[in-house]
């Protein structure tokens, strides 16, 4: 069994410190090796959204809008900010599943920059939400949704998800943080999303609701998402809309990275 | 206690450069558990010292701090020279640690795993791949290189996780229970190679909660429980403190256990230690002639034997010979951690 010269392990000394930058490269690259390791994340990203997709248009969409067509023309750009929010859950849940395993004690034993793990999960999210968007968004043009403002409507539409799942994203890590099992990571998750994304005029506008959920819905954070998520494929969103949308992830990562700072140092 | 502990205790006046580990009144407390209580610690470098105790001594929390990963609550330590309060990363880049749960990317190869640390230390692309290379073929790893670690069995992950703490030789190497679910051909090779790191110069602070191991692999031992150091010593020092081994005997005749019991006790001049079931009796015997003899005056009263052996004092021996209470196992703090 395993002999080891001893001297492969003297005299190898740490080259030049490598830069903050660097650091959370590395991290972004374990990322994207993961993804090659377990494609099948991807299904656990795309198949409720795609779910979704095909139940509203074929199902209710005629009655809700007239049409199925019609219905994918206004649904879809909700159901890219769905996926993008659902998909924050399983980056908590992935954090959860690192902590509980001991990994981030070796991390945090090695002279890098802090923060480099979660700019690497950051890295591991977009690209999630890039390759989860970029499917759902395929599969509604197979059924006929048309962006109307083309190709630059679609790049900025997918800008300000990646700034969406980066907001939302925070709360996930916060969560992953504190809780060590990855299945209470989820639950509680899923339990805090869905109310703001079902109470949201994703689905449904919302002028049919009683008054108090009317109220609701229209200062829920996930509806100015849509709104100008829509306005964007559309190309007729207005700076304020798109500001509105903004306005929860600016807060989110001002009012929460510095608590993920705090939890991540405190053990 | 550690006065009624003849083991010799090492206290330097200051603390010399040649120490590894320096460690003055450390503490911790988990709310109201304290989990280390005020201890002290000098490792000189190069050699492999071993920190015994039962679940829940402290091992793992002193460990941890050592490391950085947790703040102490009172007292200060050097690592390598570095002062654990003020210059945390100083002491990261000269240490490394394999914790008690294999600290891999499960999805990851294992040659991954070992590039990701390269490159953390700054190796860039063909030099990382280089060591990780040079990693896995020293740890007997190569064949499973390219395969998922999660397909590893517990032995491979141990040695995957030893050589990703050898990425950048460490001035010291930081093993909790290096050898804890590992079968005894993994244990040995473990052992082997805990030995060739300390012969290349490396400094080993390990904990373990046999004392089989402490003794195998170990210049220095400290025993710890309830967060204090007990007793300190070489191997020799301790079993010259408990014991060289205890004697175990069984009396055929259950109502004689009494009697037998008395005999012990007065030719080996020790407490007799009952087992759980009573039917056995334990008691620390000098030397093998003291245990002959008290076995010959057993048999001459008569008192038939269904069994007897000798033994190396079990980690729970050592706790009753040092502090006259059989070793408490509390995962508590270890749990809430």
């Amino acid at each position: 069994m395993s002999e080891i010269s001893p001297a492969l392990i003297t005299n190898v000394q740490p080259p030049k410190p490598p830069s903050a930058l660097s650091n959370a490269l590395v991290f972004g690259w374990r990322a994207v090796l993961k993804f090659r390791h377990v494609p099948e994340q991807l299904f656990d990203l795309v198949m409720t959204p795609l779910m979704f997709t095909l139940l509203f248009t074929f199902v209710f969409g005629g009655a809700l809008a007239g049409s199925p067509s019609d219905y994918l023309q206004f649904f879809l750009p909700g159901i890219l900010v769905q996926t993008v929010v659902f998909n924050s859950v399983y980056s908590g849940m992935g954090l959860s599943t690192d902590l509980s395993k001991g990994l981030f004690e070796r991390f945090r034993s090695l002279p890098i920059w802090s923060l480099a793990p979660f700019a690497g999960l950051m890295v591991g999210d977009v690209l999630r939400h890039v390759i989860a968007g970029s499917i759902i968004l395929g599969i509604g043009l197979i059924l006929g949704y048309r962006p109307e403002a083309g190709g630059a409507g679609v790049l900025a539409s997918f800008l300000l998800l990646i700034a969406i799942g980066f907001g939302t994203g925070w709360i996930f890590i916060v969560l992953g943080l504190l809780i060590r099992t990855p299945m209470t990571v989820m639950t509680i998750g899923f339990t805090f999303i869905f109310p703001l994304v079902f109470a949201s005029n994703i689905m449904v506008q919302p002028e049919t609701m009683p008054g108090w959920l009317q109220a609701f819905v229209v200062n829920n954070p996930v509806s100015h998402m849509t709104t100008a998520l829509r306005g964007l494929m559309a190309g007729t969103a207005t700076a304020g809309e798109v500001g509105l949308a903004l306005a929860a992830p600016v807060l989110l990562t001002i009012l929460l990275s510095p608590v993920v700072l705090w939890l991540y140092r405190r053990n | 206690m550690n006065e009624t502990s003849p083991v010799t205790e090492f206290v330097p006046a200051e603390r010399p450069v040649s120490l590894a580990i320096s460690v003055r009144g450390l503490v911790k407390h988990f709310r109201d558990v304290k989990a280390v209580d005020g201890i002290d610690l000098d490792v000189p470098r190069g050699m492999i010292f071993a920190i015994l105790g039962p679940n829940g001594a402290g091992k793992t929390t002193l460990i941890r701090m050592l490391a950085t990963l947790i703040q102490p609550d009172a007292g200060s330590a050097t690592v390598m020279g570095h002062d654990l309060g003020s210059s945390p990363q100083a002491v990261r880049a000269s240490i490394a640690l394999t914790g008690q749960f294999a600290s891999l990317d499960e999805d990851l190869t294992g040659r991954e795993n070992l590039v990701m640390l390269a490159r953390l230390w700054g190796f860039r692309g063909k030099a990382a791949r280089g060591r990780a290379d040079e990693l896995l073929g020293a740890f007997d790893l190569a064949d499973a290189a390219t395969k998922q670690v999660k397909s590893y069995s517990g032995g491979m992950r141990r040695r995957l996780d030893i050589a990703a703490s050898l990425v950048v030789t460490p001035g010291v190497l930081f093993l909790d229970e290096p050898t804890t679910g590992l079968d005894p051909t993994a244990r040995q090779g473990v052992w082997r190679m805990i030995r060739q790191l300390a012969q290349a110069g490396v400094t080993i602070l390990l904990t373990t909660q046999y004392l089989e191991e402490a003794d195998q692999l170990a210049a220095r031992i400290a025993v710890i429980d309830h967060g204090k150091k007990i007793a300190e010593g070489t191997s020799r020092e301790l079993k010259a403190a408990i014991g060289s081994g205890f004697l175990h005997v069984a009396p055929a005749d259950q109502s004689r256990l009494d009697e037998a019991a008395a005999i012990l006790e007065a030719r080996l001049k020790n407490t007799v230690q009952r087992s759980a079931e009573g039917a056995q009796l334990s008691v620390v015997a000098g030397s093998a002639r003291e245990a002959n003899e008290a076995l010959a005056a057993l048999m001459s009263a008569g008192i038939e034997l269904s069994d007897f052996s000798m033994g190396s004092p079990s980690l729970d021996e050592v706790f009753f010979a040092l502090t006259g209470a059989p070793a408490e196992d509390q995962d508590r703090k270890e749990a809430a951690q």
